[in-house]
């Protein structure tokens, strides 16, 4: 992991003082430990504040589309890179502005999970391929990497950039055989009751703070339709109904663009599993379409597009 | 709620269900008089989002209906749609909504039997799903 901040760090310098990039968007450390924020670096003499680890969490690629005009170097793993992928085919950012620093991914560790694993606050923390050691006030404790992973990251089939202009670090095995839907598979093999018991259970811890839709790259509309007053779609309270439509669209807006990074459900302070949803339709998109998102440039994304055999068993 | 009488609302593409729609009238057709229509250019003007509305609103099932595969006014607006219906109906069943409160249907403008026909069914599938409760703001009891 150092090497490879070392490395990130040396290309981000290179970037920079050849004039290559205006500014590299990368991960500083967070005011707290087990997380790092997102930065972004002008100057050469700044690279030192990179790093790479575990927490970097975040998909960079949200920031990419307020910022289209410069020319932006962008530290990306795996899911950040199908993002850019999706921007590009959106039309939204060009990929000739763009130089993408590559990072193969082993999966971003569950801060939550930690914590929860851990009596006391934690003051420090340091990881190599296989463990986390966690320092605190008057403990330490080392954890197994693999279990620490984000539900995201665990059913994630594509751990290594699918574009990039340079490669940091060794390529990981994609884990290709895995079935990312199982949960989605048993949800629905529940009867509309229990589907329906669950759903409201979880989207009646919604604040309706939007966290969900700001850290998510695909959401970049100038006017969100529950901000939009005219036509006002939804009301702003905390009417359940209201809660039950901003959850369905925004997943159903997601048709054909969700990558499944993880980045609403991590930004969501009640815990709420969002992906539930996003998945449901990324499943169903794979079935119906047989689509995947950002994985080549040349597809156009599915309902943009039609077949003249699409399926239609369902139309009267 | 025993005389309980479901409301269906029905979004009609202009050019071939609506005119289906009129057909029926003008043949004297009969069928269910639960269905409300709201007449849009195109079943490719339907955002989901009226769906929802719908249903928030009260209304206890919801049609879409347009042009059949090939008969569109503009070319392929039916096309786009039938992809967004497909998602939208299957998130809504998997969030729980029930099967049968959101149907689509392809009615030609030559097509006044089949249109009558078709309410016929959402009507009676409706009315087996009894009132709309899920989504239904301000329930009234």
């Amino acid at each position: 992991m150092l090497d490879i901040q070392k490395r990130v760090r040396e290309e981000a310098k290179k970037l920079l003082a050849s004039k290559k990039v205006d500014l590299v968007i990368g991960f500083e450390e967070g005011t707290l430990p087990l997380r790092a924020s997102p930065t972004f670096i002008y100057d050469e003499n700044e690279v030192e504040r990179l790093i790479w680890n575990s927490f970097c969490e975040n998909n960079l690629a949200k920031y990419l589309v307020g910022l289209d005009g410069k020319k932006i170097g962008i530290i990306a793993k795996g899911c950040d890179t199908r993002s850019i992928v999706a921007l590009i085919a959106e039309k939204q950012i060009t990929r000739e502005k763009i130089t993408i620093i590559g990072l193969p991914c082993q999966g971003m560790l569950d801060r939550r999970k930690i914590q929860k694993a851990i009596d006391g606050e934690i003051t420090s923390v340091s990881e190599d391929k296989e463990k986390i050691l966690l320092k605190g006030d008057g403990f330490e404790k080392t954890l197994v990497r693999n279990e620490y992973l984000y539900p995201s990251c665990i059913v994630c089939k594509y751990r290594n950039p699918v574009i990039f202009d340079v490669l940091i670090g060794e390529k990981v095995t994609d884990k290709v055989e895995i079935d990312e839907y199982v949960e989605v598979s048993e949800y629905e093999k529940k009867s509309a009751e229990e589907r329906w018991e669950y759903f409201t259970k979880e989207i009646s811890k919604c604040i309706r703070c939007y966290a969900c839709r700001q850290a998510c790259p695909m959401c970049y509309c100038e006017e969100c339709f529950v901000d939009s007053s005219h036509p006002k779609w939804i009301e702003k309270g905390l009417d359940l109904t209201d809660i039950a439509i901003w959850h369905i669209t925004r997943a159903y807006h997601q048709t054909g663009r969700c990558v499944d990074c993880g980045s609403c459900e991590r930004a969501c302070p009640m815990e709420i599993n969002l992906r539930f949803l996003t998945k449901k339709i990324n499943k169903d998109v794979k079935e119906l379409f047989n689509f995947e998102t950002g994985l080549n440039l040349e597809v156009q994304p599915p309902l943009a597009t039609f077949k003249l055999n699409d399926r239609q068993d369902f139309i009267k | 709620m025993k005389n309980w009488e479901p409301k269906i609302l029905a979004f009609l593409c202009n050019w071939c269900s609506y005119a289906g729609a009129d057909l029926a009238g003008t043949s004297r057709i009969q069928y269910p008089p639960n269905v409300r229509v709201i007449r849009v250019p195109c079943s490719g003007r339907i955002n989901p989002m009226f769906i929802l509305k719908a249903l928030q609103e009260g209304i206890d099932g919801v049609l879409v209906s347009g042009c059949h595969p090939g008969d569109c006014h503009y070319t392929s607006g039916n096309y786009l749609a039938r992809r967004k219906f497909a998602i939208i109906k299957r998130l809504l069943e998997y969030i729980g909504i029930e099967e049968g409160r959101v149907q689509f249907s392809w009615v030609s403008a030559a097509e006044g039997t089949k249109f009558a026909q078709v309410i016929e069914e959402v009507t009676e599938d409706v009315k087996k799903l009894g009132p709309a409760k899920k989504l239904v703001k301000n329930k009234r009891v």
